[in-house]
């Protein structure tokens, strides 16, 4: 009498009621990878040299202050990615002005020139670190903030090594305005038009000093066409898209979508100053180093709510604000790499995918039909198993299904019956050589158990490896793989035996085996 | 019941210097391929650029579109067709651009060109950073792959079993790639999956065979046998196993290959290579390597017996 037969049974029974309950629905319950379902995979690299560009720019900005504060002069210019130069208008004040850097601990101090009033500094490298890895947190969160707001089912945002950024959207219908709403900089600032310059001069002989000259765009509305409209502006930024609060699209009296921005309470104290010292005066609201539009101060606005428009179109509006509402990048973004599959094509795979799976499973079937009659009815049992396994794992790790991974199953399929394969084998030898069938079959199993194990651990071997090297679609096929022979263990071995003790149970005199 | 390659009896090691010369013939040949095209074809993957999957709505030739796109300045990309008249594959080398432009660029191109009507089902780029990585995490894995293989192999059997398999991998590996190489293919992340599945699957071959050399060592010589007898048995013993489990991966990638699409195409066809050297090399490169090492490791000792007995015998 087999052993445990009831206690096997009952573990059988389980494992395939929970499969089932796990993968049904198939079409809810599977994550389909973006080759399948279309959309877009991105990878971005956080240019981290520019991240740490404007931390020693503001940094540098700070250590003016503070030193003006205490009286003395002094010009502060950034020298390197990490570096500052600090040049005492006097140099009498070096031992004051140490006394102010000492309280900048994240600053470590390089050549210092005390008879020239010249200290050089630079960010300590265990900052550095910090900056680099906090500027790649802070980009992570904006994009997924921006992402969010876009409303995108399930999209990956994830961090990749030290500076990159992983993005898949699923089914989006506009890729490139995806793209152009990760990638903003959204660099908002207000600054003050000069409206004394002479804008042609300053092109011809260059900005006026205090001034700079940046572009704006304007589009003409019936041609669609570009130019680009120079502006002279006072460099001083007054305000910046951090003390905004809020941002939102808005409809104007002659129907134009124009982005209604509430600064939070500084922002709104500032702006309230700036307007009110300003009336008459033009403020140039500059995004990403472009001009936007630069409307007239017409009175002072204590409410801290500004109105950016200018020839926006609605989704050209509604982008703006989400940018706004979600915050600057801490650094520009570069496109390492990206892909877009349309939904057709990823119909078309899965249909292909579909066909090739049932094709190789009945040839499969039929093969071990035919060489191997009732086992190979048995082995085909197992194999049904093994795949219903398999798509639950998927379902239950919430595993993504690619068109490797598709493939990643037909090789399953060939693979795990060649473990009942290797077992039969053994046990028509083991036949042949006068045993019982009982026997035949207990020497088969166990004498064929060595090479089964080794020959799943060659191929879980060669999948993780996979795995940890692969990108999206071919880690999707080592997971397949992986759940496929792992899971072939439990039918082709365990599942296998069981059927066969049951088939096989009463009879003790049995002579032939259908194998 | 029906049988296949029962109680059969070839002489597999006998014929083993014909294998050697057939496996060091495809081998060259592959691997000379190669040489002479002068590198292997890199997908984008590895090389960097722009890959643009373009369906027109009628029947276009390669040459129609390369005319559309000499007109902006993208001549000189490779334009394949991709699995019907109606749709190619456009690759735009590394340094074009970025995606957008590139995108727009060819579109127009074709656009202007008169073309039928088109859809552009899949676009993808990668940077040339991206690319030179991948090209370096690949050489890791494959080596990463073997590595693992060896050290199973070497514990499970023991050194000389390791080494043997590895040189009937590092043979399948060699030999996919010259076929990728001699059908024009190029390599992509795809086909590199298929190497690495082969690394882990061809050596299953190789197991079963020394699983049986092992069994049937483990009872002991009997009187005339060799080495060599004992492992033509075993593969003879193993035979019909051997082929079957390759018959049925054989099968299915064969599936893959002519119903998978053409996306699949190059990675079936690595896949199919491989299992077919797979099983070969168990049978014709593993198994002899034990012979040959073991006939020369006693010839080595009897050689140093001599010189010991002669030195002896000068005395």
């Amino acid at each position: 009498m087999p052993r445990y037969l009831w206690l096997r049974i009952a573990l059988v029974a389980a494992v395939i009621a929970v499969s089932a309950w796990y993968v049904y629905p198939p079409r809810q319950r599977i994550n389909l990878g973006l080759d399948l379902q279309g959309g877009i995979h991105l990878v971005l690299g956080v240019e981290l040299d520019k991240a740490l560009e404007n931390i020693v720019d503001r940094v540098g900005a700070d250590i003016r202050g503070a030193l003006e504060r205490k009286g003395i002069r002094a010009q502060v210019a950034r020298r390197t990615p990490t570096g500052l130069v600090v040049q005492l208008g006097s140099p009498e004040a070096y031992d004051e002005a140490q006394r102010v850097l000492a309280d900048y601990g994240t600053l470590a101090q390089g050549a210092a020139d005390r008879a020239a009033g010249r200290i050089e500094l630079a960010l300590k490298p265990s900052e550095v670190t910090r900056l680099h890895d906090s500027a790649v947190r802070q980009a992570l969160e904006t994009i997924r903030n921006r992402v969010d707001q876009f409303g995108v089912a399930e999209p990956t945002i994830q961090r990749q090594g030290e500076n990159r950024i992983l993005i898949q959207l699923p089914g989006i219908q506009d890729p490139a305005r995806a793209k152009a709403l990760i990638g903003k900089t959204a660099v908002l600032e207000f600054k003050l038009l000069d409206d004394q310059a002479d804008v042609q001069k300053a092109l011809q002989e260059g900005p006026p000093p205090g001034d700079q000259i940046l572009y704006g765009r304007r589009i003409d509305r019936t041609t669609r066409a570009e130019t680009k409209v120079p502006y002279v502006v006072k460099v001083p930024t007054l305000l910046t898209g951090d003390l905004i609060q809020t941002a939102e699209v808005r409809i104007s009296d002659i129907g134009e979508p124009y982005v209604s921005v509430t600064f939070n309470a500084t922002g709104a104290r500032i702006f309230g100053e700036v307007t009110e010292q300003n009336v008459g005066k033009h403020l140039a609201i500059v995004l990403d180093g472009n001009v936007h539009s630069a409307p007239v101060i017409r009175e002072r606005i204590p409410s801290g709510q500004a109105q950016i428009s200018g020839g926006f179109t609605a989704d050209e509006a509604r982008d703006l604000a989400i940018v706004l509402r979600a915050g600057a990048l801490p650094a520009p973004v570069q496109i390492l790499e990206e892909r877009t599959v349309g939904p057709s094509l990823g119909a078309d795979s899965i249909r292909k995918g579909v066909v090739s799976t049932v094709a190789g499973a009945l040839a499969v079937v039929c093969f071990m039909v035919i060489y191997y009659r009732l086992s190979g009815v048995v082995a085909d049992l197992a194999l049904v198993l093994n795949l219903l396994i398999l798509l639950a794992c998927m379902a239950g790790f919430g595993a993504t299904l690619t068109l490797p991974g598709i493939a990643g199953i037909v090789l399953t399929i060939g693979m795990a019956v060649d473990t009942n394969i290797l077992i039969f084998e053994r046990i028509r030898e083991e036949f042949r050589l006068g045993k019982t069938v009982r026997a035949a079959i207990d020497a088969g199993f166990r004498r064929a158990f060595t090479t089964v194990i080794d020959t799943h651990v060659t191929v879980v071997v060669s999948g993780v490896i996979l795995y940890q090297f692969g990108t999206g679609p071919v880690k999707g096929f080592a997971v397949t793989l992986m759940i496929g022979i792992v899971a072939s263990l439990f039918t082709a071995v365990f599942f296998t035996r069981l059927i066969f003790d049951l088939i096989y149970m009463g009879r003790r005199r049995l002579q032939t085996l259908s194998i | 019941m029906l049988q296949i390659f029962v109680n059969t009896r070839y002489d597999f090691i006998g014929k083993r210097r014909w294998a050697y010369l057939l496996s060091l013939a495809v081998t060259l040949a592959g691997l000379a391929h190669i040489a002479w095209q002068g590198g292997l074809r890199y997908g984008i993957d590895f090389s960097g650029g722009t890959l643009m999957q373009v369906q027109f709505q009628q029947p276009v030739t390669v040459e129609a579109v390369r005319r559309a796109l000499d007109r902006v300045q993208l001549g000189d990309s490779v334009i394949q067709q991709f699995g019907g008249p109606q749709e190619h594959l456009i690759r735009v080398p590394a340094g074009s651009g970025s995606l957008e432009e590139t995108s727009r660029r060819v579109t127009e191109g074709l656009r202007e060109a008169g073309l039928p009507g088109f859809e552009v089902r899949r676009l993808e780029f990668v940077g040339p950073q991206v690319g030179r990585d991948l090209q370096l995490q690949a050489v890791y894995a494959v080596l990463a792959g073997m590595a693992g293989i060896l050290i199973y192999t070497a514990v499970r059997f023991d050194f000389r079993g390791g080494v043997a398999a590895i040189v009937a991998l590092l043979h399948d590996v060699l030999v996919s790639i010259g076929a990728i190489s001699l059908t024009g293919r190029e390599m992509s992340l795809p086909v590199l999956a298929a190497l690495l599945t082969i690394v882990g699957y061809s050596i299953n071959d190789t197991i079963v065979v020394f699983d049986r050399i092992r069994e049937t060592r483990g009872r002991g010589l009997r009187k005339g046998e060799t080495l060599a007898d004992v492992i033509n048995g075993a593969i003879n013993q193993t035979l019909s196993r051997t082929i079957l489990t390759s018959l049925t991966v054989f099968l299915v990638v064969a599936v893959l290959y002519l119903f998978g699409g053409e996306v699949l195409r190059d990675f079936a066809f690595a896949l199919l290579v491989g299992v077919v050297t797979g099983t070969y090399s168990s049978v014709f490169v593993a198994a002899p390597i034990i012979v040959d090492w073991d006939a020369w490791s006693h010839a080595r000792q009897r050689t140093a017996k001599k010189t010991v007995v002669k030195a002896g015998a000068q005395r």
